[in-house]
């Protein structure tokens, strides 16, 4: 084998690169904690983990500074794996380690997986709502729908990136072009007065307000709420500029092509195929104080084909599972009538459980071999000396 | 004479528990410890009398001594029976404890008014209080975690003097001079007046003095029912077993039902024989009272005893004691006599064990708790399981480093535990989520136990480093004792905390859906795992021996102590940079302290005191 291959083996197989990797990984880990102080959890997941290069901003610039999870974890595996095909000899000494480190890269493979593969919704329900979709915590959508039909709606969504990129959107459902113009990630709306500045709107409620960009905010329980001006323009001639608005929760109606219209910005849905109920929401507190003592909300959950009509409760330590979902009591409003789920879905679930497992066993089994080992070694000592 | 001394020695310590196990005695004509140990809610907790007193005390000033103005001690439930009843009295205790001078200049004192230049009474108080409160409104309005200390100063007197007017108008008006004269004359009042009521329909209900009287006395009744701060009244017999009333809820109900809770009357007349100077009226209330409770809830009363009797054994408190003693025997055993000091070290760290393992015990069963359910306990187990794994060592070794590390972590947890406690009462009620016993048991146990181990690796390592660079007595075979238990400890420490953090995800997992969130305490266990297994693999990769060995574990307690306190801090203190909570500093001392040391460990070996004579090369690098 020429050196450098060689060198470049013994790089990959030796420990020293490992403890290199773990003592970035904590420097990672420590910086991704304090800045979830400034970015909230979510960003920090996106920006320290679940990317390459951990970049900081210098004015326009992105700076790299930093490996970022998926380098220092890849590199970590490449050098677990490497090194274990490398020294792999089948012993007793070491086969509790060989288990524990075969957990770890099944570990590292199952964050991989969470990290792609996990989506979290919540769900509101109010005593008496029935609902069979879960919303988004950031992703917003902007949808139209043709309501002409009084049994259904035809919906058409369009991402809430593709307003910010401000491209213009052609759908073979619409007979119009969406043309973004203003696009502002946090808002707030205010009445226009008569002799105040010109709206940018040139149709729907949009005309009577105006709309001014926020500061973006990355606190958990905060939320952005999006404002846009769109255009819409039909072959013949524009339908006027509408705003849209996540402050606005009726949907703005307009006639066009001898069809009946809503526009509307909402929160990204996504739909399950079943529906839950909210029966009763319950908020216990220990005698006498404001300290909570258990959530709970009794459900009614149905599936369109009749198979499942039934109650469920969700309280605190006990989530719902069903059709691949986790639901959780994560929260309620409005005077303890309404509740909030958070919804999961994550189908690499089971990995970590068997990651975790064959790790635990390795680990208690090496030992187990050097307590053993120890306490034998001592008693041959002892025993002479005794002698 | 060797031997004798440490008999000696051990059996003084002895002494010294057994004293403090001592049930509590009154000392004056009224059975206040009767009194004490009568049960009442607070928080969710059915607890003694006692309990509320003392902790009510640590809020308000930070001990639970009280000393009148003539110079008289009181017991933590005689100051409470003074708050009760006398209030006039007790508005002339010095227990409200002001330190910010600006907060003192806000209510015109000095720190020449105080007792011990720091504890002002309510009397002192009592002109500022509207200024008082017109600051903490202000405070108010700023999130608490960006307050200037000021701001939290004056938030914290304002809490103190509204738990005191709590306190006082929980059983008693304060306001009104004769409250408890009246109740006697409402309690006869109260048929007459009813009758009067009912018998008129509503129309005129002042047709009768009695009906006057009720209808007057009913606005106070609600006044109390508001603000009371326990409840005292039990469940009558049948209902719900957490259905305690207040004081103030028991007499308005009266109005309706025409019958007064036994309860309520018994603190009347408790009160009125309080103020009126009856002891012999107040021990039959308070016996009379406590043989109808015991022949009603048993249980309750079993577990209110059981508290007052540990609260006055402070069993926590004497462990702090017998751990410095027992450190100090140890080191002494390095130098002089080290078979029978060791031995006695030993004995002693054994002892101290024993009574916190009873202390965690008792708090255990009066909560039905497992040991950990807060960051106070977490304190008091961390040092338990660090002491418990000092004992095994001790026990193979015998070269008494374990018995001086548990003297050092022992104590130190417990003086951590000392000031967590000053938030109140340290058995709460735990919040929805967290309402898992196997949970507590299983993920919080083993978590707590590999802060113990992460902990005793670090203050081992710490002993390598400093008797190894200032002493002599760092001897070869010594110094590779130490390495190894080092080495154990941290191989423990890596299995334990491993196994506690996948409990941890499993448990985020069964509740949330979610194995793993980067939420900061997760990656605060995260990291501890991460540094156990750097020491480990950089040993077995050999890139460090016994000194790198010595110099990565303590660095584990810096990791360790960010992942315990520092990460809880984040969420609080860190959202504006310029507040610094108390604790706060006195992480970044420890730190410091701990890297103050790794300094000191990266002289070169050859240099050190205990290796400096031999030649540097046969010494580990």
């Amino acid at each position: 084998m020429n050196d450098s291959i060689r060198s470049v083996r013994n790089l990959f197989v030796s420990l020293r690169l490992t403890v290199a990797l773990l003592v970035f990984g904590m420097i990672l880990v420590f910086a991704a904690t304090l800045d979830q102080v400034n970015l909230g959890i979510w960003a920090v997941q996106e920006k320290y983990f679940r990317s390459f290069i951990v970049y900081t901003r210098m004015g326009d610039f992105a700076l790299p500074v930093f490996p970022g999870g998926y380098l220092i974890g890849g590199l970590l595996l490449i050098n677990l794996t490497a090194a274990h095909i490398y020294r792999f000899t089948l012993s007793w000494r070491k086969s509790g380690l060989f288990l524990a480190h075969l957990g770890l890269i099944l570990l590292l493979v199952g964050e991989l997986l969470s990290g792609l593969w996990q989506q979290d919704y919540s769900m509101r329900l109010s005593e008496g709502d029935t609902k069979n979709y879960a919303e988004s915590f950031r992703e917003n959508e902007l949808v139209i729908v043709d309501a002409t039909d009084a049994k259904f709606d035809e919906v058409v969504a369009i991402p809430e990136k593709l307003l910010a990129r401000k491209s213009p959107i052609q759908h073979p459902k619409l007979p119009f072009r969406v043309v973004p113009k203003t696009y502002y990630p946090n808002s707030v709306l205010q009445a226009r007065r008569a002799d105040g500045p010109p709206a940018e709107a040139t149709a729907g409620f949009g005309e009577r307000i105006l709309a001014a960009p926020q500061p973006m905010t990355y606190k958990t329980d905060e939320r952005n709420l999006p404002t846009a001006f769109v255009e819409l323009i039909a072959p013949d001639k524009s339908l006027g500029i509408y705003l849209v608005s996540l402050h606005l929760v009726m949907p703005q109606e307009f006639d066009y092509a001898g069809k009946h219209w809503k526009i509307l910005l909402r929160t990204q849905r996504v739909y399950q195929p079943f529906t839950l109920t909210l029966l009763k929401f319950s908020h216990d507190r220990y005698a006498g104080t404001e300290i909570p003592k258990n959530f709970s909300s009794r459900l009614r959950l149905k599936t369109p084909d009749g198979r499942d009509d039934r109650d469920v409760l969700i309280y605190m330590n006990n989530p719902l599972r069903y059709a691949g979902l986790t639901f959780y009591q994560a929260g309620f409003e409005n005077n303890d009538r309404t509740t909030i789920l958070q919804v999961v879905r994550n189908p690499s679930w089971l990995l970590p459980y068997i990651a975790c497992a064959l790790m635990t066993l390795g680990l208690v089994f090496q030992f187990c071999i050097h307590l053993f080992g120890f306490v034998n070694q001592r008693r041959a000592k002892l025993v002479p000396a005794a002698a | 004479m060797k031997k004798y001394f440490s008999v000696l020695l051990v059996l003084l310590a002895l002494a010294a528990v057994a004293a403090t196990m001592r049930p509590a005695r009154n000392t004056t004509a009224y059975d206040v410890v009767g009194f004490s140990r009568l049960p009442a809610l607070v928080n969710g907790r059915v607890k003694p009398l006692d309990t509320v007193a003392r902790t009510s005390l640590l809020m308000l000033q930070g001990r639970q001594r009280v000393v009148a103005p003539d110079g008289r001690s009181l017991a933590p439930a005689e100051w409470l029976l003074d708050v009760l009843f006398r209030p006039a009295v007790a508005d002339e205790y010095q227990t409200f404890e002001i330190v910010h001078p600006d907060v003192l200049a806000l209510m015109n004192l000095t720190t020449v008014d105080g007792a011990g230049g720091k504890r002002y009474s309510f009397h002192q108080l009592a002109k500022g209080l509207a200024e008082l409160d017109r600051q903490s409104k202000l405070a108010d309005d700023t999130e608490s975690a960006v307050r200037t200390p000021f701001q939290r100063a004056v938030v914290q007197l304002r809490d103190g003097v509204v738990l005191y007017q709590r306190l006082q108008n929980t059983l008693n008006a304060s306001s009104t001079a004769d409250f408890l004269d009246q109740l006697a004359r409402f309690e006869k009042a109260l048929p007459a007046g009813l009758a009067a009521t009912k018998g008129h329909g509503g129309s005129n209900p002042q047709a009768s003095a009695e009906a006057k009287l009720l209808l007057e006395m009913s606005a106070t009744f609600g006044t109390m029912e508001s603000v009371a701060y326990f409840r005292a009244i039990p469940p009558t017999p049948g209902a719900d077993a957490t259905a305690w009333k207040t004081a103030g809820t028991a007499w308005s109900d009266s109005l309706t039902s025409g019958e007064i809770a036994p309860a309520a009357l018994v603190y009347a007349g408790l009160g009125r024989s309080w103020q009126l100077h009856q002891p012999e009226a107040f021990n039959q209330a308070v016996g009379t009272y406590r043989r109808a409770l015991d022949v009603a809830m048993p249980s309750v009363l079993r577990k209110s005893d059981v508290e007052t009797r540990f609260n006055s054994a402070q069993p926590f408190y004497t462990c702090m004691f017998l751990y410095v003693f027992a450190f100090l025997v140890a080191v002494v055993s390095w130098l002089k006599w080290s078979d029978v000091l060791g031995r006695t070290a030993f004995w002693l760290v054994g002892g101290a064990f024993l009574l916190s393992t009873v202390g965690i015990v008792s708090r255990m069963w009066i909560e039905s708790r497992p040991p950990v359910t807060n960051l106070y306990s977490s304190a008091l187990f961390v040092g338990w399981g660090a002491v418990a794994l000092c004992l095994v060592l001790e026990f193979f070794y015998k070269n008494a480093i374990g018995s001086v590390a548990a003297g050092l972590v022992g104590f130190s947890t417990l003086i951590i535990a000392q000031h967590l406690a000053l938030g109140g009462d340290t058995m709460e009620m735990m919040r929805a989520v967290l309402d898992s016993n196997f949970w507590l048991a299983t993920h919080v146990v083993t978590v707590t136990v590999g802060y113990s181990a992460t902990f005793l690796a670090g203050f081992l390592a710490l002993i390598y480093v400093l008797r190894g660079t200032l002493t002599r007595s760092l001897n070869q075979p010594t110094a590779d004792a130490l390495a190894k238990m080092i080495y154990g400890v941290v191989c423990f420490a890596t299995l334990i905390r491993f196994v506690g953090t996948v409990l941890g995800g499993i448990w985020a997992d069964q509740s949330w859906g979610r194995f793993w969130g980067w939420d900061p305490k997760e990656n605060g266990a995260l990291l501890i795992v991460i540094w156990n297994a750097v020491i480990l693999h950089a040993r077995w990769g050999g890139l460090i021996k016994q000194r790198g060995l010595a110099v990565l574990a303590i660095f584990g307690n810096v990791v360790t102590a960010w992942s315990w306190f520092g990460v809880n801090m984040l969420g609080v203190g860190l959202h504006s940079y310029g507040f610094m909570d108390s604790a706060f500093w006195w992480l970044i001392a420890f730190v410091g302290s701990q890297l103050a040391v790794i300094t000191l460990a990266a002289i070169p070996t050859g240099n050190w005191k205990s290796f400096r004579p031999v030649s540097a090369s046969t010494r580990p690098a």
